[in-house]
C-alpha cells in the first residue's frame, strides 16, 4: 500500500476542491467501490486521503425549479425511500430498489456509483434515461469553478470519464418528467440482490395518445461503459407502442449491443438477455 | 508506519477517543484495537454480511468502512444489544426460535434484524426476507431466522 500523507473530512466544498487543486488526492464516500479495489491492490491510495461526506451540502434531494436535484452523497437508501423521487422519477426508485443488499445501500452514494464508472453501475441507467447532467467543482484561479456534463457524455471507458482528477462530482440534476413520462428499469444478476448486473435495461419517454416520444433507452454491462441505446430509440421514437414497434425495438437491441464474454456471463447470453429485457420492459410500460 | 488520526465516536453508548491508522477498516478497528470480537470477518468483501454494525440508525458492513468515518457518530454493534436487564427482544426471538446453528453469521443477522424490526413495526416475513438479502448463512438455517424475525416484530409489538 502507497503511504497515506494526509487525511481530510472537510466541512465545505471550499476546503474540498482547494485539496484536490493541489493534487493526489483520493476521494471517499460510501467507500463500497473503493474498498475493495485497494484491498485487492486494483486500485493505490494517492497522498491525500479525503473523506467527502461531511461536506455541508453535498446530500440530500430537492427540488429546483422544474428539475430535481440530488446531492453526490446522496444515498441509495434515500433514494429508495424518498416520496419526491417515488412521485416524479418512479424509474429510479425501481432502479435502488434492486441495488444489492440493505447494508450497501445503506452506504453506496450515487456520486460513487457514477465515478466508479462501471458499465454495470445501476444507478447510471435510469438517470440516463432521465436525461441527467452531473455537476462538477474544482477550484481554480482563487474561485469555486462548477461545469456541468450531460450524464451521456460523461464516460468515456470503462472505469474512465471525463471528470478531472481535480474536480468533485458534487450534484446530478434532471428535469422533472411531464405527467405522461413512463418509464422502467430491470437488470439481473444470479441472485436478486447483491450481485452485479449481467444486464440491465431502461427505457423511458412520454406516452400520449398512444404515441411513444422523446424516447431515451440505456443499458448496461453491454458495451464498455453505460450504453444509450440509439439504435432503440430510433425504433420507437414517434411511432405507437405496439406489438410492431415493440418487435422492431427487439430487433434493434441487439444490434446496439456489443458485450462481451467475461466470468459473469458469455456475449451470447447478455444479448439474449438485452432483447428479453428491451421486450419486457416495454410490456410493462405498455401494460401500466 | 501509515498514517494515524484521532476520532471520537459513541460506541455502544459510551464515548470513546482511538488512534487509528487512516486506512483501517472499522471491522478492524473494532476488533483489533478496541478488542470487541462480536462482529465477524468473513469476506471482507461486503458479500455477507457477518460484519454488520450500526452507524447513525442505519446498518453498514464495517469491512468496507473506514475507521475514520466513525468520527462523531454514534456506534452500534452485537454487544451493544444486551441491556442489564438481559437480552434485547431479536436476540431473545433468536435463541427461543433455536435460529442459531454454528454461530457465525448471527452477529451479523441479529443487528440487521434488530435494525429492520426497529425501522418497520409492521415487517412482513417477505420484507425480513429482502432486508435479510445481505447476510449470508452457511448453516443455511434461513427458514428459523425468519421465523424468529417475526416472533421479533411480535414481541416489539407486546413491548411497545
Ligand atoms: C457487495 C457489493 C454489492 C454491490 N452491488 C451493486 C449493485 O447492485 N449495483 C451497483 O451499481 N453497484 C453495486 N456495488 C458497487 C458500489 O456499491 C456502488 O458503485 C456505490 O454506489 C459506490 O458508492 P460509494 O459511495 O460507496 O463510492 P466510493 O467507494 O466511496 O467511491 C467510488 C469511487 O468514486 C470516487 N468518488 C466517490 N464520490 C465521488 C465524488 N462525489 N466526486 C468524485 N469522485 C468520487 C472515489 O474516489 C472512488 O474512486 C456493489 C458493491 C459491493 C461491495
Ligand atoms: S465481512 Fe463484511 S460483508 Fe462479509
Ligand atoms: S449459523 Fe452458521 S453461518 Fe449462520
Amino acid at each position: 500500500m502507497q503511504e497515506i500523507k494526509s487525511y481530510l473530512a472537510p466541512r465545505s466544498l471550499d476546503e474540498a476542491v482547494k485539496a484536490m487543486a493541489a493534487g493526489d488526492v483520493t476521494v471517499f464516500c460510501g467507500g463500497t467501490d473503493l474498498t475493495p479495489q485497494t484491498d485487492s491492490g486494483a486500485k493505490r491510495y494517492g497522498a491525500t486521503l479525503m473523506n467527502i461526506r461531511r461536506i455541508e451540502g453535498l446530500s440530500g434531494i430537492a427540488e429546483a425549479g422544474d428539475s430535481i436535484r440530488i446531492g453526490a452523497a446522496t444515498t441509495v437508501t434515500e433514494v429508495r425511500r424518498d416520496p419526491l423521487i417515488a412521485r416524479a422519477a418512479p424509474i429510479l426508485a425501481e432502479a435502488a430498489e434492486h441495488f444489492a443488499s440493505d447494508q450497501i445501500r445503506n452506504a453506496a452514494s450515487l456520486g460513487g456509483n457514477i465515478c466508479n464508472a462501471s458499465p454495470a453501475g445501476d444507478m447510471i441507467n435510469p438517470l440516463l434515461v432521465l436525461d441527467a447532467a452531473v455537476e462538477l467543482a474544482s477550484w481554480a484561479d482563487g474561485a469555486l469553478r462548477t461545469r456541468s456534463v450531460p450524464l451521456e457524455n460523461f464516460f468515456t471507458g470503462p472505469r474512465r470519464h471525463v471528470k478531472r482528477p481535480d474536480e468533485l462530482l458534487t450534484a446530478i440534476v434532471f428535469r422533472k418528467p411531464a405527467t405522461d413520462f413512463v418509464g422502467w428499469f430491470r437488470k439481473s444478476g444470479p441472485r436478486p440482490a447483491l450481485e452485479i448486473s449481467t444486464v440491465s435495461v431502461g427505457i423511458g419517454g412520454n406516452l400520449s395518445d398512444g404515441v411513444f416520444r422523446n424516447v431515451r433507452v440505456a443499458m448496461g454491462s453491454v458495451a464498455p461503459t453505460p450504453l444509450r441505446a440509439h439504435g432503440v430509440e430510433a425504433a420507437l421514437e414517434g411511432r405507437p407502442l405496439d406489438a410492431d414497434s415493440i418487435r422492431a425495438a427487439v430487433a434493434a437491441a441487439d444490434a446496439d449491443a456489443t458485450p462481451i464474454d467475461d466470468v459473469r456471463a458469455s456475449a451470447w447470453y447478455r444479448k439474449h438477455l438485452v432483447k428479453v429485457f428491451t421486450e419486457e420492459v416495454l410490456n410493462h410500460v405498455l401494460g401500466n | 508506519m501509515s498514517l494515524e488520526t484521532e476520532i471520537n465516536f459513541t460506541l455502544n453508548g459510551r464515548p470513546v477517543t482511538v488512534r487509528v491508522p487512516v486506512a483501517m477498516k472499522t471491522l478492524t478497528m473494532l476488533r483489533e484495537v478496541l478488542g470487541l470480537t462480536g462482529t465477524k470477518y468473513a469476506c471482507g468483501e461486503g458479500e455477507c454480511g457477518a460484519c454488520t454494525v450500526k452507524v447513525d440508525g442505519r446498518t453498514l458492513n464495517s469491512c468496507l468502512m473506514h475507521a475514520v468515518d466513525c468520527d462523531g457518530r454514534e456506534l452500534v454493534t452485537i454487544e451493544g444489544l444486551k441491556s442489564p436487564a438481559g437480552m434485547n427482544p431479536t436476540q431473545k426471538a433468536f435463541v427461543d426460535h433455536g435460529a442459531v446453528q454454528c454461530g457465525f453469521c448471527m452477529p451479523g443477522m441479529i443487528i440487521q434484524a434488530d435494525y429492520l424490526t426497529d425501522d418497520d413495526p409492521q415487517l412482513t416475513r417477505e420484507q425480513a426476507q429482502r432486508g435479510l438479502e445481505g447476510n449470508l448463512c452457511r448453516c443455511t438455517g434461513y427458514t428459523k431466522v425468519l421465523d424468529a424475525v417475526e416472533a421479533a416484530v411480535e414481541a416489539k409489538r407486546c413491548g411497545r
